[in-house]
């Protein structure tokens, strides 16, 4: 069947199995890896893209579900090459290690701030908790989170 | 955070400074192996067995076949055919690629499918009729001994129980003798239940087999791709020099992606039936219940003490059970790793430790999940040991452990079990722990929660770790001998490559390794370019696991690099028109003694050794170094970590309210990296010690099998972590480290166990102490954990 939805600001129209999982849709379709795949279960959070402003889990997602939506995925955190003050709080708090979590996570802490420009510490952890770390120990995600509530224009860029 | 606290931007040698990996990570620009798309690639998915024991009749693949998607269907006769159907194990045993004659554990491989796409290969799973006669199955590891056990391996002649070692270490006479003298003595026993390290990348492969050229080229999910190269090269008799292995980004390890996988030799089988490239990438169940799984230790433990807590002796009887393949990944003389290093900290007069290892009808592994080959479940077991005799003396598990210490004077410590500790000082370590934990306070509040029935618990672990395997003499993996290469060359405009035998796969070795040059050279971390994980481009060395890259890698790199600066020096001599000997070093440049700005930078020095500036003689052209590095010994990092939880008595939940963790892996070439890579062990230890646990049915089936029953820690269940560090160099090592990777997941499980256990006033209860487990624990009938049998 075919599929229109915005991807990263971009209109994409895709003949696709109804099964399609979004996960699969984003990554194998349209190439866009930084969007991970780590379980079958809806725990482990590694597939947080936005749908439609909403951070969700993508492999819960058939991708006809996502038909007219406006999706956003890791790729377009950085604009205009200067990277999202949550990716530099990350690089900065050393908030990732593997990197394999991280693209998701950095949706979730992103999304908080943009609700809760203020977050304490116990609502960072709160806003992660349905996604799983298995690197860092969560406590430089809480920090890089911080770091970007405390920056929220990016200042300098040194990735 | 102030700007103060920020790590600088590019120190030049070791300090804090941001990764340079992490550039491409947070722009979702990553390159792991299930995102690398090849042309014409097709998909691999495998069959299963859901049962865990069950002879195979006959397998009917021929709906499947028919499938207009599906390129191939592999079963265990085609591979008998390529002579493939089993393969040597990493332990002088043998596993099977895809099952012949029956299926030994619950998601066994029994078939493999390439098909045009991923769906596809799955559908085509479902049309594969398999004729199953069941048998009778054997989880429980302390039946795999008894008369009448169902036989799991009667694939190996003569095989008529389901024994595989017994081994020992130290020595059982004085061990007895002294125990026979001694005033107390405390036995527990004790289940470090199977967990697995779940990475958050699962396993995966791709194999793209040449025809024309014969090149066989791999992306794998490999903690070793040097030593899989050579593996593919020993066992299916593939040229070496014909095969690439490539480990790309990895999203996590932990020793579950140091093995060959059956998944990773169908891919290769796959791409040489069907001449193209074949992606296999398994799924979480898959991951959880078939790859490495650790642990699964059922520890009798002894220790000897005199009524006034001197700790005399050590003893254990262990049974292991290796599941239905002996297939752990360790040195070979150690059929039980590392576990006799269950001598911890202390100054024995006697250890011994005997280990039997079993059969049963559970996923095979034993070696993985940061476990330093099993130093982790020594670790746990002589702490918990020494809590459990501070309980029977009445005396402070933290006055016991400083009272029998290896004392700092004592170093070089040659232990029991012949381990040579080379450098501690224990009781700084433990001090300073006590000190940021306010010890004394935390003992009077909790004192002061038991008289109003609130139950708080305060736990102490002190470990001692044995990594950085190791010396080639004594240690290999199936012949290998485990010392690792490095190669440095300095291009001519002075940037630098460093090319690593070992691969990253989160330990910021881009970053790490590039400090090392940089600390030795002068040269700026920004113009070192780090190589790795890619066997065409890499020297050989056995790889990342064992927390072995910088005690083994980092020393290669460190001694490549004195190589480099020793030979820069003779070329800075002849450019200065002086002897060698006036010159001196300082980061960066050779200046003549006593005239500081009559120098050479390392930059202008490249660039001669590439010109036509006639070399002294006996020097060759370009400015490069390298150097294999055998450890003369290992490297024995330490650390103190005290958790204080507070249990919930109506329900018995746990809520680990502090943990802190002092930490000695000599000087810290990247704090910044070492301190993640603490915080990460730590979350591992809450995890083990709380919610992991891969437990079995009586019928063999894997109750551990999704993250929906495999549980771990998320950001709640974790404290702030806080930490500290004392610094005490390994006096071998050539820039004095000791290795970290490992260090918090072997210390941290038996302070949040002990914690718990003060809390509720038990002397033992196995992991994973979940609510329901506490709450048992407290009615005085704890559960056996690795097993849904009462």
């Amino acid at each position: 069947m075919q599929v229109t939805m915005t991807v990263n600001g971009e209109k994409v129209t895709r003949d696709v199995e109804p099964r399609l999982l979004l996960v699969h849709f984003v990554r194998d379709v349209l190439g866009l890896t930084g969007t991970h795949w780590g379980c079958d279960t809806s725990n482990c959070g590694t597939c947080v893209l936005w749908m439609d402003g909403e951070p969700v889990k993508s492999c819960t997602v058939l991708t006809p579900m996502a038909g007219g939506r406006e999706i956003r995925t890791v790729e377009d955190l950085e604009r205009d090459g200067e990277l999202d003050p949550i990716q530099q709080g990350f690089i900065n708090e050393h908030g990732l290690q593997c990197g394999f979590c991280t693209p998701a996570m950095m949706i979730t802490c992103r999304d908080l701030l943009d609700h809760n420009p203020d977050p304490s510490n116990d609502e960072i952890r709160e806003a992660i908790s349905g996604q799983i770390c298995r690197c860092t120990g969560y406590e430089n995600i809480v920090r890089a989170t911080r770091w970007a509530a405390d920056h929220p224009a990016t200042e300098e860029v040194t990735a | 955070m102030t700007a103060v606290e920020e790590a600088p931007a590019d120190p030049v040698g070791f300090g804090r400074m941001h990764r340079k990996e992490d550039a491409r990570f947070v722009r979702g620009q990553g390159n792991y192996v299930d995102d690398i798309v090849l042309p014409g690639m097709l998909h691999g998915a495998i069959l299963r067995s859901s049962y865990a024991h069950a002879r195979i009749n006959g397998i009917d693949t021929s709906a499947a076949e028919a499938h207009p998607k599906v390129k191939a269907v592999i079963t265990g006769k085609t591979l008998e055919g390529l002579g493939l159907a089993w393969a040597p194990s990493l332990s002088h045993d043998v596993i099977a690629i895809l099952a012949t004659d029956k299926v030994r554990f619950q998601g066994q491989e029994v078939a493999f499918v390439v098909a045009e796409d991923r769906y596809s290969a799955r559908d085509a799973l479902e049309l594969i009729e398999v004729d199953y006669e069941p048998l009778p199955v054997l989880v429980d590891a302390r039946k795999a001994l008894d008369a009448g056990a169902t036989v799991i391996r009667d694939d190996i002649e003569g095989k008529s129980d389901n024994h595989i070692f017994d081994w020992e270490s130290g020595n059982k006479e004085e061990t007895d003798a002294v125990f026979a003298k001694a005033d107390v003595v405390v036995t527990q026993d004790m289940l470090y239940p199977r967990v697995h390290p779940a990475p958050m990348e699962t396993c995966g492969q791709i194999a793209d087999m040449n025809k024309v050229t014969g090149k066989l080229t791999i992306y794998c999910t490999s903690q070793a791709p040097h030593a899989h190269r050579t593996i593919y090269a020993l066992v299916a008799g593939l040229p070496e020099h014909q095969i690439r292995v490539i480990s790309p980004d990895i999203g996590g390890g932990f020793g579950n992606k140091v093995g060959i996988y059956p998944g990773y030799v169908l891919t290769v089988v796959g791409s040489i039936v069907t001449g193209k490239p074949v992606k296999w990438t398994e799924d979480r169940s898959e991951n959880l219940m078939s790859t490495s799984f650790a642990r699964d230790y059922h520890m009798h433990g002894e220790i000897a003490a005199t009524s006034d807590g001197r700790i005399l002796a050590l003893r254990t009887k262990t049974l292991a059970d290796h599941g239905a393949f002996n297939n752990t990944a360790q040195p070979t003389k150690y059929p039980a790793g590392f576990f006799h290093i269950f001598t911890g900290s202390y100054d024995l007069e006697a250890a011994h430790c005997e280990v039997t290892g079993v059969y049963t009808n559970k996923a095979p592994g034993g070696v993985a999940y940061a476990c330093s080959f099993r130093v982790t479940e020594a670790a746990y077991l002589v702490e918990r040991l020494v809590d459990c005799l501070a309980g029977e003396l009445k005396i402070d598990p933290a006055e016991l452990r400083l009272k029998n210490f290896i004392k700092p004077e004592q170093f070089p410590y040659t232990c029991k079990t012949g381990w040579e500790y080379d450098s501690g000082d224990y009781p700084r370590a433990m001090r300073l722990a006590m000190d940021m934990a306010g010890y004394e306070d935390l003992r009077k509040e909790q004192a002061e929660k038991r008289e109003r029935g609130e139950l708080m618990g305060i736990g102490i672990s002190f470990f001692t770790e044995t990594v950085g395997a190791g010396p080639r003499k004594h240690m290999d993996i199936l012949g290998l001998g485990m010392a690792d290469g490095a190669e440095l060359r300095v291009h001519p405009t002075g940037k630098a490559v460093v090319r690593i035998s070992v691969q990253t796969h989160g330990q910021g070795h881009e970053t790490t390794f590039a400090q090392i040059v940089a600390e030795e050279l002068g040269l700026p971390v920004a113009d070192i370019d780090v190589v790795h994980g890619d066997t065409d481009n890499t020297p050989f060395g056995l790889g990342t696991y064992g927390s072995r890259s910088t005690p083994v890698s980092g020393a290669a790199v460190a001694i490549a690099t004195r190589r480099v600066r020793d030979k820069a020096k003779l070329i800075a001599a002849t450019m200065l028109e002086v002897s060698p000997d006036d010159l001196e070093w300082e980061k960066g440049k050779w200046f003549v003694k006593g005239d500081p700005s009559t120098a050479k930078t390392i930059q202008e020095i490249a660039l001669a050794a590439h010109g036509p500036m006639e070399l002294p003689e006996g020097v060759e052209g370009h400015l490069d170094g390298s150097c294999v590095y055998d450890p003369p010994n290992l490297t024995y990092p330490f650390g103190a970590y005290i958790c204080v939880v507070d249990v919930d008595s109506q329900t018995g939940h746990v809520q680990v309210r502090r943990f802190i963790a002092v930490d000695d892996c000599g000087p810290r070439i990247n704090p910044m990296i070492v301190e993640g890579q603490v915080h990460g062990g730590l979350a591992d230890g809450v995890g083990m010690a709380l919610m992991q646990v891969i437990a079995f049915d009586e019928d063999g089936n894997c109750l551990g099998g999704s993250f929906m029953d495999y549980l771990l820690p998320t950001s709640i269940e974790c404290p702030s972590w806080e930490l500290g560090e004392t610094v005490t160099p390994s006096p071998h090592h050539p820039l004095g480290v000791k290795g970290v990777g490992e260090s918090a997941t072997v210390g941290s499980p038996a302070a949040v166990v002990n914690a718990v256990l003060d809390a509720i006033g038990v002397r033992h209860a196995d992991m994973p102490l979940t609510p329901a487990h506490v709450w048992r624990a407290m009615q005085g009938n704890p559960l056996r954990t690795d097993l849904a049998i009462e």
